[in-house]
């Protein structure tokens, strides 16, 4: 009668459950389920399959030119962005350093009206010049689109600017040109170095900036240019963008014009440059010379590329991530509700009774695997789309590798913290329909508001910003510069409210309220 | 038939989550047609808006309530194991998928026949303070005239759609999570990639086979040539992807076993 009292003993030595242990113990449950591995698979498959979808067809063809109805290529700028660079340039060699100045005396132009014409026929014009119409003196590499720049030039409704390189801008005197207040101009070089100055009575010179453009060689093309870029209107319909667009024509009167040089007196040749890229009109480009003055008409623009419907974008490269998203929310919610359903929850909760962590952990396990599918989906997508515009000929707007690389870690990074977020919902509902509707209605139904639908630009802009739908800020690839026309800048045409990480910031806000609040409610409910 | 329908309605009777979601999609439809109509102005030159549409809008938002309460109506018993008591006493699957139909378009239509009238009543309310008046060329939101009464009763059949497409589809999968994810698929991704393709072809032949773009398509009542479907063929291709849902989970409710 010895062996009665002995007892059996686990041989694991106890201790306190670790997270650690949770995270495994969740980690399993996932793993086992063929479902929800199943279930990852299709999110991964669906992102790319979605986003490969977004590449059927030949693009968006060139409005007109001699690329008409072939995909677009915008020329690419010195430091390797995407640029647009149309206007009509009066020039002449420059060899060495030298100088030169100009009188602009009127700056007028045309603007479509307000009513397209029908069957895409050029909207009819009236008078007015569009804001950010720039005439004035230039110094630039060479007369190919896309080469490295300095000028300083008066604006419609901007005063006077010098801008280098296409992205870099600064102000001058904000007062417009008219015959009563003419503006005079000088561009300076000094070996790399390009100054503009202003005047308004051609005595007393104030410099705007000096600046160091790229690559200018030695001899340079110099001389007087105008621009003047397409007006764009916007307009949303429900699941579509309808824009009204148009070029537009500015007209600038120059005199007293004087080059100092090595060999000055050379001929002035007048060249549309850029002549076939987008649409210039026919009569809107044009100069003539009399007596000293110059009347220089011009279209198009010497700027930055900005997004919208006519460019292919990088976040244009992973629309497949919505299907993505929708399908990990509705994995994210099965994570916790079916728990329930299956009275799981009972033995999970007196295996760890510690409720906090054991959502942690779910937490912890659901938005790693999302994450690491998201970014295998996002980068796979990203790699075969870009290959295939490419062997489309269409080109897709180029950025940094940084600005890339956070595109497609931020679309893996979104999935995830959205995946998190139905976790959470899913655990204050507690029923799958609720909370998979719930979240997606909370994430895609603003985006969609916003972007594809009905809203004007500023309540989608509150949309984007409010909702976690401000997540999708992070996908934008292209920066906004002030000194390109600003209606351009709406959520259709891919332009976040918030910043990529302030947007991406709304939705953790979001998925940690609600995790907070069901980890409070799982606590207090029974299970 | 009769006690099919009997017992269907029975069911979504005494559930208390049927009132409340139908209550549910009434109010978010109202609000965010309230809440549109309010947040747009008018500004001169832009092209002629459909007001109509504008003040319809929460449609977009009230048609996943209706999805809820569709898929709920199948997958709740097949969740609770209800289906089998169902199927034990009424034995001919089809006829209590269709009495199931029935109910969901009933519910639907109750739904949109509150949220319609009232979202325009909100529109009418708001949009003429926001300078969309009849000397602005815009006319007064009323439902006589007869566009915008084809719009009105066009979004409440709208829904009823919608809420045959989810009950096919969670007929098909018996998963709510899964069923609610398919439908809101279906219906908001397809905006999003029509956003994205730039082929001007692609695009509107995806806005014409897309069910939400497609049906919503009867609430347009200004520029109809431009639109890439009429209002009525655009209802039927939503028509379309219901009547195909629902034969597909008929057909493999018949054939599965419970």
């Amino acid at each position: 009668m010895t062996a009665t009292d002995t007892a059996y003993r686990s041989g694991v030595t106890p201790r306190r459950d670790g997270f650690p242990a949770m995270v495994r113990a969740e980690w399993t449950k996932f793993r086992t389920v063929r479902g929800w591995v199943i279930g990852m698979a299709v999110a991964g498959l669906v992102t790319v399959l979605m986003s490969l979808l977004g590449t059927v067809g030949n693009g968006s063809p060139c409005r007109s030119g001699p690329n008409a109805d072939q995909p677009c290529a915008p020329p690419i700028g010195p430091a390797g962005r995407a640029v647009s660079d149309r206007f009509f340039f009066v020039h002449q060699p420059l060899e060495g350093d030298g100088s030169i100045t100009v009188r602009v005396t009127s700056l007028t132009g045309h603007l479509p009206t307000g009513t397209p014409g029908s069957g895409g026929a050029m909207p009819e014009m009236r008078s007015g010049v569009e804001a950010w119409a720039k005439a004035g003196l230039i110094v630039k590499a060479t007369t190919a689109q896309g080469s490295s720049y300095a000028a300083v030039m008066a604006t419609g409704a901007h005063g006077t600017r010098m801008q280098y390189d296409y992205t870099h801008d600064t102000a001058g005197n904000t007062g417009l040109v008219s015959a009563q207040s003419p503006r005079w101009l000088r561009l300076t070089r000094t070996g790399s170095k390009i100054t503009g100055y202003e005047s308004s009575d051609g005595v007393h010179w104030s410099e705007v900036d000096s600046v160091t453009p790229a690559g200018l060689p030695s001899t340079v093309s110099v001389g007087l240019f105008v621009a003047s870029p397409d007006y764009e209107v916007t307009e949303q319909h429900l699941g579509s963008l309808g824009s009204m667009s148009g070029p537009t024509d500015a007209t600038a009167v120059f005199d007293n014009l004087t080059l100092q040089g090595p060999q000055p007196g050379g001929t002035w040749i007048g060249d549309a440059v850029g002549e076939g890229f987008g649409a210039p009109r026919g009569e809107g480009q044009d100069y003539n010379q009399a007596a000293g003055t110059f009347t220089i008409s011009g279209s198009g623009d010497i700027a930055p590329a900005v997004g919208g419907p006519d460019h292919n974008t990088v976040e244009g490269s992973l629309v497949g991530a919505f299907a993505g998203l929708i399908v990990m929310v509705v994995l994210g919610t099965r994570f916790m509700t079916a728990e329930y359903r299956r009275g799981l929850i009972r033995t999970t909760l007196a295996a760890y009774p510690r409720r906090g962590r054991m959502l942690a952990a779910k937490a912890t396990v659901l938005g790693v695997v999302t994450f690491v599918t998201g970014l295998a989906a996002s980068t796979t997508a990203y790699l075969l789309v870009g290959h295939l515009r490419r062997s489309h000929g269409e080109a897709i707007l180029p950025v940094s590798s940084l600005t890339v690389l956070r595109v497609v870690v931020g679309t893996a990074l979104l999935l995830a913290v959205a995946a998190v977020l139905a976790l959470a919902v899913g655990t204050l509902l507690r029923r799958s329909a609720g909370a998979v509707a719930a979240v997606i209605v909370l994430i895609v139904l603003p985006y969609i508001l916003a972007v594809a639908s009905v809203l004007p630009a500023g309540a989608g802009n509150w949309l984007l910003r409010l909702t976690p739908a401000a997540a999708f800020a992070i996908q934008q690839s292209l920066p906004r510069y002030s000194q390109v026309n600003t209606s351009g800048y709406v959520p259709t045409a891919g332009y976040f409210p918030l910043a990529p990480w302030a947007g991406f910031a709304v939705l953790v806000a979001w998925a940690a309220l609600a995790l907070g609040l069901a980890a409070v409610l799982l606590r207090r409910r029974d299970a | 038939m009769r006690q099919e329908l009997h017992a269907e309605w029975t069911k979504l009777r005494t559930v208390a989550g049927t009132r409340w979601l139908l209550a549910g999609c009434v109010v978010v439809t109202v609000a965010l047609s309230a809440a549109v109509s309010a947040a747009v102005t008018w500004s001169a030159g832009e092209p002629l808006k459909d007001i109509t549409k504008l003040s319809l809008s929460g449609i977009q938002i009230g048609q996943t309530v209706v999805a809820i309460l569709a898929v709920l109506a199948i997958t709740d018993e097949y969740s609770t194991g209800m289906i089998r008591t169902t199927l034990a006493a009424m034995p001919h699957r089809a006829s209590v998928l269709c009495a199931k139909a029935f109910m969901v378009t009933a519910m639907a239509l109750a739904a949109g026949f509150l949220a319609v009238p009232m979202s325009l009543l909100a529109g009418r309310f708001f949009l003429p303070g926001k300078g969309f008046t009849p000397s602005h060329g815009y006319l007064r939101v009323l439902p006589a005239d007869g566009s915008t009464l084809r719009a009105a009763v066009g979004s409440v059949l709208y829904l009823a759609l919608v809420g045959l497409l989810s009950l096919g589809i969670a007929t098909l999968v018996r998963d709510a999570a899964e069923s609610i994810g398919i439908v809101l698929a279906l219906l908001y991704v397809f905006p999003v990639l029509t956003h994205v393709v730039s082929d001007p072809h692609w695009q509107r032949h995806l806005q014409q086979m897309a069910p939400m773009q497609a049906g919503l398509a009867i609430q347009n009542t200004v520029n109809l040539h431009g639109a890439p479907l009429s209002p009525w063929a655009g209802l039927g291709v939503l028509a379309v992807w219901a009547a195909g849902a629902l034969l597909l989970g008929g057909l493999v409710l018949s054939v599965r076993d419970a």
